[in-house]
């Protein structure tokens, strides 16, 4: 049987037990499209271009792996922060565990109840993005979760809202497979922060559609963490426009299988996107950031910075793209990848590109992979420093370019403090 | 407080001898300068005191009041009290220089046994000692040397030595790189520090470091040993003759 084939059969036995979600017009219509481009497209498999150094099996199959609840005692993370609780358990909201959905300047609705009406703005927006962004590569994942999401939020922003809006995720079923579908509308001038965090159910889809109106605002924080049998696969769909912002960080320790994909679109001119992660593996981990970011206006600025550090076998992935599109004169383009390898078990796998087709802009790329600096161990060394702790500091230090992308000082701490904990738990 | 006996150190990755027999005695509270022509092993002597890997000591012993330093590992050697002001100040980005010193001072004084400094201790001390070696604030909160100039990267090694209050400190080159200004604010603080229960190991190429911190005695090294000692005079015998009259006298012995 020819590929494509084999490619449609898997597609069909993963949907076959799954039904359409119940709704009104607008989300039934955008529903069918995205399972027309699924079923167009077929789930990823092995051999596709996208897919060659993250194995997607445990993600598209038909049952979700099994992955044990992670229990702790210490507090999550963003636990100080001033913020609106939206809590979802194993991919359903829980309405007793969130706060009341009011906030000024924003409109909060669950997709679910949003979903039964006939009309509703997100209809513009809501796969919209998504489809956008499966042109030139497909993301199959996402289109699935496009059609089959039950739930999520749709946030529409209209001034500056007062205190971010904090997405905490619960995983309480050792065997749950929750697919969750947020969109933001950002409509000009506003500014909201967005944050995530917890484990959200053993096999996690997740797609992010953000849009970014002319001179509006949008910062997103993610920790990825807590759940050390995690699968996830997230997608996040931005369109900026004029003199628009767009700054995304994501850290991400422990998880089987994390796959963190970004297709930001940047279509009006001067506008600013700036996407980071921040990985810690030790061991079982897999963890695969996959961003496409293209330049389609002038004078646009964009950075990609991402750090992995690896440990007893883990394997990270980075395959970045940047595209200058004809016409976007004066971009400014800027992408880094960089491992730390703290030993000879683990492994870094990068791909970066750049594609321009204009004449007056600035792109740079890096990518690299090293141990820990001897020289300046010995540095910290032989100030009084113990090896454990001046490792742990140079670790932190190889990290800060991707954590000094969250620009308020209090999220930066409580993520810096998470990273600091992270490596405190373990021996050197 | 610092006594080296017959110290033989090879290069591990090339198998070569460096330190040929090294023998050196400093007592508390005095100033001792090792001048040299390049590749002596000034600065290899430096490393292996403060316990950097890729050295192999094959003879020899070295002390620090009483124990055996070459044994310990790079933090219990500085928790014994030895700091090395290096030559090439390492620069690492994303690490305050507020935050490094006082996780330094506090691993210190945690090996000791002593109890921590507090965070307001820990900045009274430190912005007193800042200011008379010119650093600002600015400079305090930078990550450690990165894009510090040659001089303040100087000046902050002398920082985290007065803070760090070692007995023995060994400055390797410290005069390098420095205009006039600088070395005297860089010498003005090293005197700041001398006392009687503080010694000196000033490793230097010129004199006119020693104009500024006194030496009370000077060693010429050459070819991995020491081949003479005097007082501040035999800096100042360099300075006007070189050292090709001293390694002819060396070699002729």
């Amino acid at each position: 049987m020819a590929r494509a084939e084999l490619k449609q059969e898997a597609t069909e036995a993963r949907i076959a037990t799954l039904d359409l979600p119940a709704g009104g017009k607008w989300a039934t219509s955008v529903r069918t499209d995205a399972l027309a481009r699924l079923r167009a497209m077929g789930l990823p498999a092995r051999r596709d271009e996208y897919w060659r150094y993250t194995r997607p099996e445990t993600l598209t199959q038909a049952e979700a792996p099994a992955a044990a609840l992670f229990d702790s005692k210490e507090p999550q993370v963003f636990e100080s922060v001033d913020r609106l609780r939206v809590v979802f358990v194993d991919g359903v909201f829980d309405p007793a565990a969130s706060d009341d959905l009011t906030l000024a300047g924003v409109e909060i609705e669950r997709l679910e109840t949003a979903a039964k009406a006939d009309i509703h703005w997100a209809k513009d927006l809501y796969g919209v993005l998504e489809a956008r962004g499966q042109k030139p590569v497909d993301r199959p994942l996402a289109a699935f979760n496009s059609a089959y999401a039950t739930d999520g939020v749709l946030i529409r922003v209209t001034g500056a809202a007062s205190k971010p809006i904090s997405l905490i995720y619960t995983h309480k079923s050792e065997t749950s497979d929750a697919i969750l579908h947020h969109v933001v509308k950002l409509e000009k001038g506003a500014e909201l922060t967005l944050l995530e965090n917890g484990p959200a159910a053993a096999r996690f889809n997740k797609v992010l559609e953000v849009e970014v109106a002319d001179g509006a605002r949008f910062h997103h924080i993610r920790a990825q963490g807590r759940d050390h049998e995690r699968r996830a696969a997230t997608h996040i769909f931005a369109r900026l426009g004029a003199e628009s912002q767009f700054k995304s960080f994501t850290l991400t320790v422990n998880g089987v299988l994390t796959r963190n994909e970004a297709v930001i679109e940047m279509t009006g001119d001067d506008a600013v996107a700036h996407i980071a992660g921040a990985a810690m593996g030790d061991g079982a981990f897999h963890h695969d950031d996959t961003v496409f970011v293209t330049h389609d206006a002038l004078r646009c600025e964009s950075r990609q910075v991402f750090k992995k550090v690896l440990r007893n076998g883990a394997v990270g992935v980075f395959q970045g793209k940047i595209l200058v599109k004809e016409g976007a004169q004066k971009t400014d383009g800027y992408q880094i990848s960089q491992s730390l390898l703290l030993d000879g078990d683990s492994q870094f796998l990068a791909k970066p590109e750049l594609e321009i087709y204009a004449d007056d802009v600035a792109c740079s790329h890096g990518s690299t992979s090293g141990a820990i600096d001897m020289d300046a161990l010995y540095y910290l060394r032989s100030r009084g420093v113990p090896k454990k702790e001046a490792t742990d500091l140079l670790v932190l230090s190889f990290l800060a370019e991707a954590v000094e992308e969250i620009e308020d000082e209090g999220l930066r701490d409580e993520i810096v403090s998470r990273l600091t904990g992270w490596l405190a738990r373990r021996g050197g | 407080m610092l006594e080296i006996k017959n110290l033989h150190v090879k290069l591990e990755a090339e198998d070569k001898a460096i330190l040929k027999g090294v023998d050196l005695v400093i007592e508390p509270g005095t100033v001792h300068a090792i001048m040299g022509p390049n590749g002596s092993g000034k600065s290899t002597l430096s490393y292996v005191l403060s316990g950097r890997d890729g050295y192999a000591v094959t003879d020899g012993s070295a002390t620090l009041e009483g124990e055996d330093i070459l044994d310990m590992e790079p933090e219990e050697r500085a928790a014994a009290g030895l700091f090395l002001a290096f030559q090439y100040p390492v620069e690492i980005p994303g690490v305050g220089n507020m935050t490094f010193l006082r996780t330094a001072v506090n691993a210190q004084r945690k090996a000791r046994g002593q109890e921590e400094m507090s965070a307001a201790d820990f900045l009274k001390v430190i912005r007193e000692k800042a200011k008379t070696l010119q650093i600002d604030a600015d400079m305090l909160k930078r990550p450690v040397n990165v894009g510090f100039s040659g001089g303040e990267k100087k000046r902050n090694e002398i920082l985290q030595m007065a803070m760090l209050e070692p007995k023995m400190c060994i400055l390797d080159e410290t005069d390098s790189g420095l205009d006039v200004d600088a070395m005297k604010l860089v010498s003005d603080g090293v005197n700041a520090l001398r006392d009687a229960g503080r010694s000196f190991l000033v490793i230097t190429h010129y004199q006119r470091l020693l104009d500024h911190i006194k030496p009370d005695v000077v060693h010429i090294m050459a070819d991995g040993r020491i081949i003479k000692s005097g007082g501040p005079e035999l800096a100042l015998e360099v300075e006007q003759n070189g050292y090709a009259d001293l390694l002819a006298e060396a070699e002729a012995v």
